[in-house]
């Protein structure tokens, strides 16, 4: 038995030197000083401006686009799914949704800009219509042009990962409930929602994270503009800041900590909502 | 309580028609079983009495009132499914109560007659218990008593058996006749097993390709089936094709046998035999040649426990018999000893094959 | 709840507010793709034409299809007998590779390079050199859970121990297991695998940028900020290129899967 923990040593020495080790890093860098002793002066710092509104905002945009994303990714799942809905309805959602999640960053923030950016086709529609956002206080490189773009990734992650909850929704449950005199909403109430909750509730933090997580998108966007936890780090690394790179890696534990506290919300949502289903 | 009639119920799925027109009328506090293979229509005929489907014609009465067009939670029906219909996020007993809650009963009182119930199935110790921390057998007990909770007038149970263990299926059924009986509520109970069918209903209406082919007593089903069909599905049988000779006697594949049933009937008509293995005698073969019996060996001997089953071929084996004797009796015929099959005159039904072509059905040997 | 031959108004109006969210972008993008540079207008395939002809679009394509080749390869080499070995052998541990398959869900790109670039900070060479320097090798780790989860799945739905037992028997080594008995029957839980790792590293900026790689989507966004309406082009064609995976992988799907069919009882 012993022997056979060999076998996954080239995979644990990968992880460890391009997973573990750098996480480390970040998790210790973040407590040192430049002069090489250890200090809480780094993690203080993230109290003050301008990190502080880094994190508030950073929470924000994932806190607003995980229930929205969620609300309508559940809206958008649920009539996919449910009887009546033509079979190659899910199909093609699930399929688009795939493509969706995965056009997020660079390209994303661009279709965005030639949508609703000054330029844009739909700014200029509006125009035309008589009513310009834009004169109206509204851009799309703002906290909340960022929320709206986010929405594009988190809508169908939210999808796919929902999706095999409501198939877990046995019929025989809306069968059983209705024989026993239930209307549609009694049942939704007692029996549905319970049910779906704890899926619903990790897949909102599962876009949570994902939100916080995103860097490429609101670069693209905003170009840095607007003060997210991400962007943040990224001007360290390009070296826009003042030469401490332990402030860096402090932002870094400090996004580590906020994921870390995210994936403990997650697992124990995970297996209640897994019994359940079985 | 209630009675049900159904008239003349269709229901068609794009091409495929699952019921071709059934007429079925229900007493009060009878127990009828809907008996057949997959795909006969027997599940699709229970939800179109729940509601859980609409026919494409036909009516669906309870208690003189057409419910063809009422909802399913409008029908104060009682069903209990295959399997899996508890609702995991409740404990058993909050899932029996489930039903009075919707009809806004008082905490006290519905906590009071959820218990009375899982009592009566057997399961007051398990109330607090979520169904993943149950059985099988269990689930589908507090399934029954959640059924039973809302007093409803009309009992449906869609295979419920068919996912436990045989014992536990063997207990079951008796107790939910025992619980039938004691509550006196008309009960429509869907199987494809056919001693289940027999051993706890008041008549059993065996189905096939969407229509019923007979229905009956238990004791009627097995005794008197009215068409190869139910024949071959109740029970085992010897299925013997032969023609009529005269002098209430057929012949087998040129073996003269005395059949009583073919008294009176047309010489050469093509008939379809039917005697019961359990009717057959097998004895050894003492040298002389036996008149109106099979003379032949045994081809196969199979310990069923207190009986065995023997199958006797003759020397072509196109001629067969199946027997159901006592272990102690055939425990000396193995395979290879000479004998003599044989049955009373008046065992066998005649079904006629004049106008229908002779399915080749698998033989029932072993079922 | 009797069953709806119909679909229900409501979620007509869901299915139809998604769709146009998620469509008008691509079309606003498209539009923009065909306008022209200097009068603004449409219609003209003149930015296409300047992104095609444009060597760094070459470049860029091929050296992130490069390294997109470089770490399936490496992330299936070092996963499958991983996870193959654990199946078999460890399956104890199954819950520790599990677990590990969710921390690049927490130590995100952002983090990942930032300890990254201090750890390995002057060695090895290579790990900083141009072309892609180290790009792939990390590339391994972000495609880590996805290529796992979709492994994992696939040896699941295999008997490992008795397709193992009888090549064995029949005098099969462990690498011919492997490749000749094992490979075959987890393709299609690799190939996903590796559909996805394409999308990705095509796809991945923040490491890249950070690191100062010229990788296909540091070129987008260079375009994007540069020149408007050829960046209408190259995201119409990044968007293809996602698109292609995705239809590469729903095929290597669909041959795997029974047909589910709806029948009566």
């Amino acid at each position: 038995m012993s022997l056979a923990w060999l076998g996954v040593v080239p995979f644990l020495a990968y992880a460890t030197a391009f997973l573990l080790l750098p996480a480390a890093n970040v998790l210790v860098g973040a407590f040192r000083s430049n002069d090489g002793g250890y200090t809480l002066d780094n993690v203080r710092t993230l109290f003050e401006e301008p990190y502080r509104t880094a994190f508030k905002n950073s929470i924000e945009v994932s806190l607003v686009t995980a229930l929205i994303g969620g609300l309508f990714g559940l809206l958008m799942a649920y009539s996919a799914i449910r009887e009546g809905t033509p079979r190659w309805i899910r199909g093609a959602l699930t399929t688009f949704s795939g493509v969706a999640a995965n056009f997020a960053g660079i390209p994303l923030a661009f279709a965005f800009i030639a949508t609703f950016g000054i330029l844009g086709v739909g700014t200029q529609a509006m125009t035309a219509l008589g009513f310009n956002p834009y004169d109206h206080g509204f851009s799309l490189f703002t906290k909340t042009g960022i929320e709206i773009v986010y929405l594009y990734f988190q809508i169908p992650l939210m999808i796919l990962v929902i999706a095999p909850a409501i198939d877990g929704l046995r019929r025989e449950w809306r069968e059983a409930a209705s024989s026993l005199g239930a209307s549609s909403w009694q049942f939704w109430r007692y029996v549905g929602v319970p049910i779906l909750l704890p899926s619903l509730l990790s897949a909102m933090v599962l876009l949570f994270g994902n939100a916080f997580a995103a860097y490429a998108t609101a670069y693209g966007l905003t170009s840095g503009g607007v003060g997210l936890v991400p962007i943040t780090i990224g001007f360290f690394l390009s070296g826009d800041v003042l030469d401490n790179p332990h402030l860096g890696q402090a932002l870094a534990f400090g996004m580590f900590v906020v994921l870390g506290l995210m994936m403990l919300a997650y697992i124990p949502l995970q297996r209640v909502s897994s019994r359940w289903m079985k | 309580m209630a009675d049900v009639e159904l008239k003349q119920l269709h229901r068609r799925f794009g091409e495929v028609i699952a019921l071709a027109g059934i007429d079925l009328d229900i007493a009060t506090g009878e127990f009828v079983s809907l008996l057949g293979p997959s795909g006969c229509g027997k599940t699709t005929a229970l939800r179109l009495v729940a509601g859980f489907d609409r026919p494409t014609s036909g009516r669906v009465v309870i208690d003189g009132k057409d419910v063809t067009d009422v909802p399913p939670n409008s029908r104060d029906i009682g069903m209990v499914f295959q399997a899996y219909s508890l609702f995991p996020n409740m404990t058993a007993v909050r899932n029996v109560e489930f039903g009075l809650r919707v009809r806004k009963q008082h905490r006290a009182d519905r906590n009071r007659r959820a218990l009375e119930l899982l009592d009566l199935v057997g399961l007051a110790q398990a109330a607090d218990r979520y169904p993943h921390q149950l059985s099988g057998g269990m689930q589908q007990r507090v399934a029954l008593a959640r059924a039973l909770a809302i007093e409803p007038r009309l009992l449906l149970l869609d295979e419920p058996l068919s996912a436990l263990d045989a014992k536990v299926r063997v207990q079951l059924r008796e107790e939910i006749r025992r619980i039938q009986l004691e509550l006196g509520i008309t009960t429509i109970y869907v199987t494809h097993d056919q001693e289940e069918a027999l051993s706890i209903s008041d008549r059993v209406a065996v189905m096939s390709g969407g229509r019923i082919e007979q229905i009956g007593p238990p004791a009627e089903m097995y005794g008197s089936p009215a068409t190869p069909f139910v024949a071959e599905f109740i029970g085992t049988m010897n299925r013997l094709t032969a023609t009529v000779a005269d002098d209430g006697s057929i012949d087998y594949g040129g073996l003269r046998l005395r059949v009583e049933a073919a008294r009176g009937l047309p010489r050469g008509e093509r008939v379809l035999c039917l005697v019961r293995p359990e009717t057959v005698e097998v004895v050894r073969a003492n040298g002389t040649p036996a008149d109106g019996a099979l003379t032949g060996e045994v081809v196969s001997n199979t310990f069923l426990g207190s009986t065995s089953r023997l199958r006797v071929a003759d020397e072509s084996g196109a001629r067969t018999l199946t027997a159901d004797i006592s272990t102690a009796q055939g425990i000396d015929l193995v395979v290879g000893t000479k004998v003599v099959a044989s049955f009373p005159a008046d065992s066998p039904r005649l079904l006629s094959l004049a106008d229908q072509p002779v399915s080749p059905v698998p033989d029932p040997d072993g079922r | 709840m009797t069953p709806r031959r119909r679909i229900a108004p409501s979620a007509v109006v869901w299915l139809f507010l998604g769709a146009a969210y998620f469509l008008i972008p691509l079309a606003a993008t498209l539009l923009f793709s065909l306008r022209d540079d200097q009068t603004a207008k449409c219609c003209t395939y003149a930015n296409y034409s300047y992104i095609l002809h444009d060597p760094d679009f070459w470049s860029t394509i091929r050296l992130s299809f490069v390294v997109a080749l470089e770490t399936i390869a490496i992330t299936v080499v070092l996963l499958v007998p991983t996870v193959y070995w654990v199946h078999l052998k460890v399956p104890r541990l199954r819950p520790l590779i599990g677990f590990l398959a969710l921390v690049p869900f927490v130590v995100a790109p952002i983090i990942l390079v930032v300890g990254l670039l201090d750890v390995y900070r002057g060695t090895p060479e290579w790990f900083y050199a141009q072309p892609y320097g180290f790009l792939a090798v990390v590339y391994v780790v972000l495609a880590f859970p996805f290529m796992y989860f979709s492994l994992d799945t696939g040896f699941r739905s295999i008997d490992v121990h008795t397709l193992t037992e009888a090549s064995q028997s029949l005098g099969a080594g462990w690498p011919t297991t492997l490749w000749r008995v094992i490979l075959p029957n987890i393709k299609a839980a690799a190939l996903a695998g590796s559909f996805l790792t394409l999308a990705i590293v095509m796809g991945e900026f923040t490491i890249a940028s950070l690191s100062q790689f010229n990788t296909f989507s540091v070129y987008v966004q260079y375009i994007n900020q540069n020149k408007t309406y050829p960046a209408g082009a190259i995201t119409m064609l990044a968007f293809g290129i996602t698109w292609a995976a995705m239809l590469a992988l729903l095929a290597v799907g669909r041959g795997q899967q029974a047909p589910i069919t709806e029948g009566e009882k």
